[in-house]
């Protein structure tokens, strides 16, 4: 059993959107502290604002101000904060119907603890000192004033909210909102084992014990017979470049920073190996590779697998031997 | 399905497929039923070595060869993965070359069941091989699923699946539905059920442990672990020749519900009633129901929208509170009542699926054994 290896992974991109034309007047009321919503086909008020009915789906435009006050509908205590959330310190998750509107908001409420809290409680908006136009203009709720004695719980505001034009000016048209996941990869058996040879300058395969392919690198499982590849076998180290393309385009990445282009990818088939991996190829001119050049990969001092392939320096191989793995 | 019938909108279309499974002109059934022992962590295995074996185990119970199946379905999630079109490497495993007639859903494995069977409906094929697995040791799985959610007013605030749930579970106790004590009797009958499944990551006595986001404790809320599962479907008299008691499908729906929290009520599950209706699930009553309920203030919440009472065996596997692989924990539902029906331990089974916060999307099968017609 060899040592399971793993590596960090982290996926992170700043997701850039476009707004219609509801959620722009939201968004932009929120950064002018101004709350809207939408008149549904029923009637009720849509807090955040939809741009579709949520029972059918007919497109709705009619934009009201609703309160920057309301009250929670439901409510859920969060003791661990975790990265992104509004509040670092402890608080509740609640929705929240601000007065005037039909449907509740979903946002943190900032409370000393959870006896603090309760289904019914009037809460108030916290502005964000900086507003951008965008759902976290609002830091958070804060409790609000209290329900006067012999109003219900549930309609502390029973005005009807006033009709809005939604414009504003130099209105926000999009939102970038940036996203990071942490992963830890674990590659699996079959890659771990060519991984840890590769690292010992040694380039396995394994074979397929239905159909007798040998697979490089392998995945573990034989993609014509769905079974389990479990042979280790060697192959290469020199092979044979079946098919490449020239690269003209400088692909910024940590693995390398230093490559000019252009440059040759290509398709290469090592001795014993039933599959073409993929590499680039250095140490000749790049308008000088060519199908059946014959090549051997080159390890960097301390790499844990070929930086790419060069010459090998032997006659090009014939067609017949390798048109099979184009 | 009738292509010439597609307006803009394909309303007329889904009318046709719909129609088409109401004439049941084709009788379908699960036939066979493969599962993972879901664990913690998998870090030995990629996807494609984990879902391997069910594979072998799903084709080994009918004797079928991956040449044999005529259509292929998978579920899987490339969020869990964290890497793009990660489904492809698993097809490694079903020997999609030479080339296959293949399909993928980007949701749990019983929606791909259910492209499977509208497949089988359409008479293109006799037999179907759907599975479905996912890895969420690799990432954060409370962050990762917040990347399902609106991303203009929601996904900003990173609210995660526990405190989503977490808010429907205080809706129910503020509506007077259940209080944390009824919680707690749902995880403890839920892992007591699971010791006598050897699949189940956990079973036995439920620690109860501090509020993870309140009301819900780490009982309350799903294993997080890997797992693989796959089901075979077969049509008609194929069915009969690959299974003893096939376990057929007497009707499927699935229905979503608005994807803004604060519009709906919390506390019912209307899409879940909906697609029940249309499967025939009420009538006649089934006597068991396997529930994708990853938290069990949403077991709560399924009782009462799919009207079930003391009569009917619930989750008997022990359910997602023992084992809730992503995106695999609902083909699994599907999978387990189909077992039992095979092994004649129900007559008319209901098996329902669930994707996404609090309950949105909902599936619902109608799975009974054989009776006779006339």
């Amino acid at each position: 059993m060899p040592e399971v290896l793993t590596a960090p992974l982290v996926v992170e991109f700043p997701f850039t959107r476009s707004l219609g034309p509801v959620q722009s007047a939201f968004l932009t009321g929120l950064r002018e502290r101004t709350v809207l919503g939408v008149r549904a086909s029923d009637g009720r008020v849509v807090v955040p604002p939809t741009e579709y009915d949520p029972v059918t789906a007919a497109e709705i435009r009619e934009l009201v101000e609703v309160g920057t006050a309301g009250t929670i509908t439901t409510w859920a205590w969060n003791p661990a904060p975790r990265r992104g959330q509004p509040l670092t310190t402890p608080f509740a998750w609640v929705l929240v119907r601000l007065d005037g509107a039909d449907t509740a908001l979903l946002h943190a409420l900032d409370a000393p603890g959870p006896d603090a809290v309760r289904t019914g409680m009037r809460v108030r908006i916290r502005w964000a000192a900086e507003r951008t136009g965008a759902i976290t203009d609002i830091a958070c709720f804060e409790p609000g004033e209290e329900i006067r004695e012999g109003d219900a719980p549930d309609e502390p505001n029973s005005a009807e909210p006033a009709a809005h034009s939604g414009e504003f000016p130099a209105p926000v048209t999009g939102i970038t909102t940036p996203a990071r996941l942490d992963y830890t990869y674990a590659p699996g058996r079959a890659q771990s084992r060519h991984l840890q040879a590769l690292a010992e300058r040694r380039i396995t395969g394994e074979r397929c014990p239905s159909c007798r392919k040998v697979y490089v690198p392998p995945r573990g499982a034989c993609p014509t017979c769905g079974v389990a590849t479990d042979t280790q076998v060697e192959v290469g180290p020199r092979g044979t470049v079946t098919t490449f393309c020239i690269v003209n385009i400088t692909a910024r990445h940590t693995a390398n920073p230093d490559i000019d282009v252009p440059y040759v990818y290509a398709h290469i088939a090592l001795d014993g190996a039933d599959l073409a991996l993929h590499g680039r190829i250095g140490g000749i001119p790049y308008d000088q590779v060519r199908m059946g050049l014959r090549v051997e990969p080159v390890w960097t001092e301390g790499g844990r697998f070929p930086d790419h392939y060069r010459p090998s320096g032997e006659p090009d191989a014939d067609y017949d031997s390798y048109k099979e793995l184009l | 399905m009738h292509e010439a019938r597609r307006d803009r909108t394909g309303e007329v279309t889904r009318k046709a497929v719909h129609g088409t499974a109401r004439d049941r002109t084709r009788e379908v059934a699960i036939v066979a039923f493969a599962q993972t022992d879901h664990r913690r962590r998998t870090d030995d295995l990629s996807e494609v070595e984990m879902l391997m074996p069910v594979l072998h185990d799903v084709l080994g119970t009918t004797g079928l060869k991956t040449a044999d199946i005529g259509f292929t379905c998978s579920g899987s999630s490339d969020y869990l993965a964290g890497r793009a079109f990660s489904f492809t490497m698993a097809l490694d495993g079903v020997g999609a070359h030479p080339p296959i007639s293949e399909s993928h859903v980007e949701m749990d494995g019983a929606w791909a069941l259910y492209e499977a069977w509208v497949k089988l409906l359409t008479g293109e094929t006799d037999t179907a091989l759907v599975y479905a697995y996912g890895k969420s040791s690799p990432g954060e799985v409370r962050a990762v699923l917040t990347r399902q959610l609106d991303p203009y007013y929601l996904a900003p605030l990173w609210p995660d699946s526990v405190a989503l749930a977490a808010l429907q579970a205080q809706a129910l106790i503020d509506a007077g539905d259940a209080d944390e004590p009824t919680l707690a009797a749902v995880a403890a009958r839920s892992r007591a059920d699971a010791a006598a499944n050897p699949h189940a990551q956990l079973s036995g006595p439920v620690p109860a442990g501090d509020h993870l986001v309140r009301p819900l404790r780490p009982g309350d809320c799903p294993p997080i672990g890997d797992g693989a599962a796959a089901v075979i479907l077969a049509a008609g008299d194929r069915a009969r020749e690959l299974c003893e008691r096939p376990a057929w499908i007497r009707g499927m729906d699935h229905r979503i519900e608005a994807h803004g929290l604060g519009v709906r009520d919390l506390t019912d599950s209307p899409s879940t009633r909906l697609a029940a209706e249309r499967a025939g699930a009420f009538v006649p009553p089934v006597d068991l129901a396997e529930l994708h309920a990853p938290f069990t203030s949403q077991e709560i919440v399924l009782r009462k929208a799919l009207k079930l009472d003391g009569d009917v065996l619930v989750n008997p596997s022990g359910g997602a509170l023992a084992a809730n692989p992503l995106m695999a924990a609902g083909l699994i539902r599907l999978g387990e009542a189909a077992a039992r029906i095979h092994r004649g331990a129900s007559h008319r089974a209901l098996a329902h699926a669930t994707s996404g916060p609090c309950l949105q999307q909902n599936l619902v099968a109608v799975l009974e054994g054989e009776v006779s017609h006339g």
